[in-house]
């Protein structure tokens, strides 16, 4: 086995993001896809940290940065979806539909 | 402090967030979902300590695993529907959508292969005993401004999210 | 090989510092075979303690003084019948007490039991320890909702409502506790567990006392907001019996429920080890620097020895109070051989080379003893706090004065 390098990290970095835009595309239940979101910003994350190994703690601080974000961001969407749902009582994506012509 | 069984410990916890990430994207039940994303990022966290970023480990943990988990099972208990779970769980352009993520993949796999010379291979062992020190210094010095605007961001969000989930405003 | 177990035993750090995975595990095992003794002995503790505030006896028969209860009721507990509830998620609901289980336990491999006996000493230390307890809010909330039902589901939500909210108080007492360990003449400070009783050691004075009364009123926002975290009285609504049927545990049966006590009790101790360490002076000795000197060391160090013997002596005296019957024999004869147990371990712990090396052990130990009795003073003295009134108490009172005193802090640290 070769010594773990950067690479390895990157690459797993890289199926999460892929799986994370899988969950965003594909599922229809709102907080599945909020989730999913939150698994793309954790790979985001790990390509930071992984990076911030060589090149300085500069990629740390961006990854606190972004955890920080995610509790914003997540915070609001599902106080979007609490509203929403108390209003059309359902959690599904394709409901979402009142902009629509 | 000296690296034990560096190889294993990566294969584990790289498995352990991948698995934790293909059971989000597939479960039926939210539930297990947000189960299954706890475990894929308290196991991230371990890889940021393999990576000597332990101050981000302890700040994923105490936030990610700790608090906004927290919040998500808090409203999947509240929104949660028998009928939501007996619906369709994936929409009509699933293959779309797998399609275009794997385009993505494949984009990222060009772009790692033709870069590949810019990563070093073998990684020096650095001082991890004051990265909360330096953490620090960098945080209140160089990146003062983002950390205002970061603690502003969460006030107006605080705020949001109260004034959304009240019943009337 | 002989030699990967003895090099551990010339250095000088932490196992875990040293990498030796031989040392990490028979730490580990050792740690978590004395919690759970220690959960054992509170769990007596507490219905002795409850039954002598409110003038009766509690468990006499089990043993000699029932002694013998807590295994007692770890073979019942362990012998019942299985319930889970019908409609319930089978996955979530056998998973929510391990959860809280392996929260409570993980929280135990930074505790410093003395300078190089910790499992490990992380440099984010008290980072981790904060971040691992609260982990035990999911398995509150997923317990609550697993079990299908209403008591449990109120119970959850509440529980895990007052957790978090007590969560960012102590947070806010740690970072001040930690700023303290800046002040020494290095003028870096640490997140390390060992590191923040060394900061006390060398600037010589516990943190309770440090920056009179901050650190006083941080160490009580503390150990106020740290029983409510562990849903202990007065701040145990979400588990009480007489509103909620035991909230979020009702549905659970048997072994679950004892895996739940556990936890809360490994929990309790884990925070008290936090106090001890950050404003307490953790393994130090009372007074380590103003009674300096080689007999006032000869005199603490026999303090271990001292207490078994009275603990023994104790013992004994109760031997010759039982009753003279021919019923009471055994248990005449249990409490006479309990007594030379403790009499003998007394004697053990004062012989030199014992005396110098348990020395940081007792004293840690003694001080989350002490914790473990106000925890039960606390539960038979004071009333139950309504919801609202927890609520209110964790946001409006404890916070903005954490906040103060942080300020306060950093303030005179920078002065000073």
């Amino acid at each position: 086995m070769a010594p773990i390098g950067t690479l390895h990290y990157l690459v797993t970095a890289a199926s999460l993001f892929v799986l994370g835009v899988i969950g965003v595309l594909t599922r229809r239940n709102v907080v599945i896809v909020l989730m999913s979101i939150e698994l793309i910003l954790n790979a985001v994350n790990l390509n930071l940290v992984a990076f911030s190994r060589i090149w300085g703690l500069h990629g740390q601080v961006f990854a606190i940065f972004v955890i920080t974000d995610a509790a914003a961001e997540a915070a609001v969407g599902l106080g979007i979806l609490i509203a929403f749902f108390r209003n059309r009582e359902t959690v599904n994506v394709d409901e979402v539909d009142l902009l629509k012509w | 402090m000296q690296p034990v069984a560096t190889t294993f410990f990566f294969y584990f916890l790289s498995g352990l967030t991948l698995a934790s990430g293909v059971l989000v994207i597939t479960r039926k039940n939210p539930v297990h979902s947000a189960l299954a994303l706890i475990f894929g990022l308290l196991a991230q966290a371990g890889l940021y300590l393999m990576l000597y970023a332990p101050f981000v480990a302890g700040v994923q943990i105490i936030l990610y695993a700790g608090g906004i988990m927290v919040l998500f099972l808090f409203v999947i208990m509240l929104v949660n529907l028998e009928r939501s779970q007996k619906e369709e769980q994936f929409n009509k352009q699933w293959l779309v959508g797998i399609v275009a993520a794997a385009a993505l993949g494949v984009l990222f796999v060009l772009v790692y292969m033709k870069g590949a010379d810019l990563f070093p291979v073998r990684m020096t062992l650095p001082t991890e005993s004051n990265n909360t020190q330096e953490i620090g210094v960098m945080l209140y010095g160089q990146y003062m401004f983002a950390f205002e605007i970061a603690s502003l961001l969460l006030l107006v969000a605080i705020i949001g999210a109260v004034v959304m989930a009240k019943k009337r405003i | 090989m002989l030699d990967y177990v003895t090099s551990y035993l010339s250095s000088n750090t932490t196992p875990g510092q040293a990498g030796n995975v031989l040392w990490v595990l028979i730490y580990i095992l050792v740690v978590f075979g004395a919690v759970s003794v220690a959960v054992m002995a509170m769990n007596w503790l507490e219905r002795k303690a409850l039954a002598h505030f409110q003038i009766r006896l509690g468990p006499m028969r089990v043993g000699p003084h029932g002694l013998l209860q807590p295994i007692a009721d770890a073979i019942k507990l362990l012998t019942k019948e299985d319930i889970v509830p019908a409609e319930a998620d089978k996955f979530v609901f056998w998973i929510a007490p391990l959860i809280i289980l392996c929260a409570s336990f993980t929280v135990y491999i930074v505790v410093p039991f003395g300078p190089t006996h910790a499992i490990t000493d992380l440099n984010i230390g008290i980072l981790f320890m904060l971040g691992v307890s609260s982990l035990s809010v999911l398995g509150v909330v997923m317990a609550g909702w697993a079990s299908n039902s209403h008591y449990p589901l109120i119970g959850a939500l509440r529980s895990s409502a007052q957790m978090v909210s007590y969560e960012v108080a102590m947070g806010m007492t740690v970072v001040s506790a930690v700023l303290m360990t800046s002040l020494n003449k290095t003028g870096t400070g640490t997140l390390s567990m060992i590191g923040i009783v060394q900061a006390q050691q060398s600037q010589q004075i516990w943190f309770l006392f440090k920056f009179f009364p901050l650190g006083l009123i941080a160490f009580a926002i503390f150990a106020i907001a740290m029983v409510a975290e562990t849903n202990r009285a007065p701040f145990d609504l979400p588990e009480a019996e007489s509103e909620l049927t035991a909230g979020f545990h009702t549905e659970y049966s048997g072994l679950r429920w004892s895996l739940f006590m556990l936890g809360e009790y490994a929990a309790m101790i884990a925070v008290s080890s936090i106090a001890v360490t950050l404003w307490l002076g953790g393994w130090l000795r009372p007074f380590p620097n103003t009674l300096t000197g080689g007999a006032w060391d000869l005199v603490f160090s026999l303090v271990p020895g001292l207490l078994f013997i009275a603990l023994a002596v104790i013992a004994f005296v109760g031997v010759v109070r039982m009753p003279k019957h021919p019923y009471f024999r055994i248990q005449t004869i249990g409490l006479a051989g309990f007594g030379a147990v403790l009499g003998l371990i007394g004697l053990i712990l004062f012989a030199p080379p014992v005396r110098d090396r348990i020395q940081d052990i007792f004293w840690f130990t003694a001080k989350v003893a002490g914790f473990m009795y106000l925890y039960i003073w606390y539960r038979a003295t004071f009333p139950r706090y309504r919801f609202d009134q927890l609520m209110k108490v964790g946001w409006k009172v404890l916070l903005p004065i954490a906040i103060g005193v942080l300020i306060l802090t950093a303030v005179l640290g920078v002065l000073l």
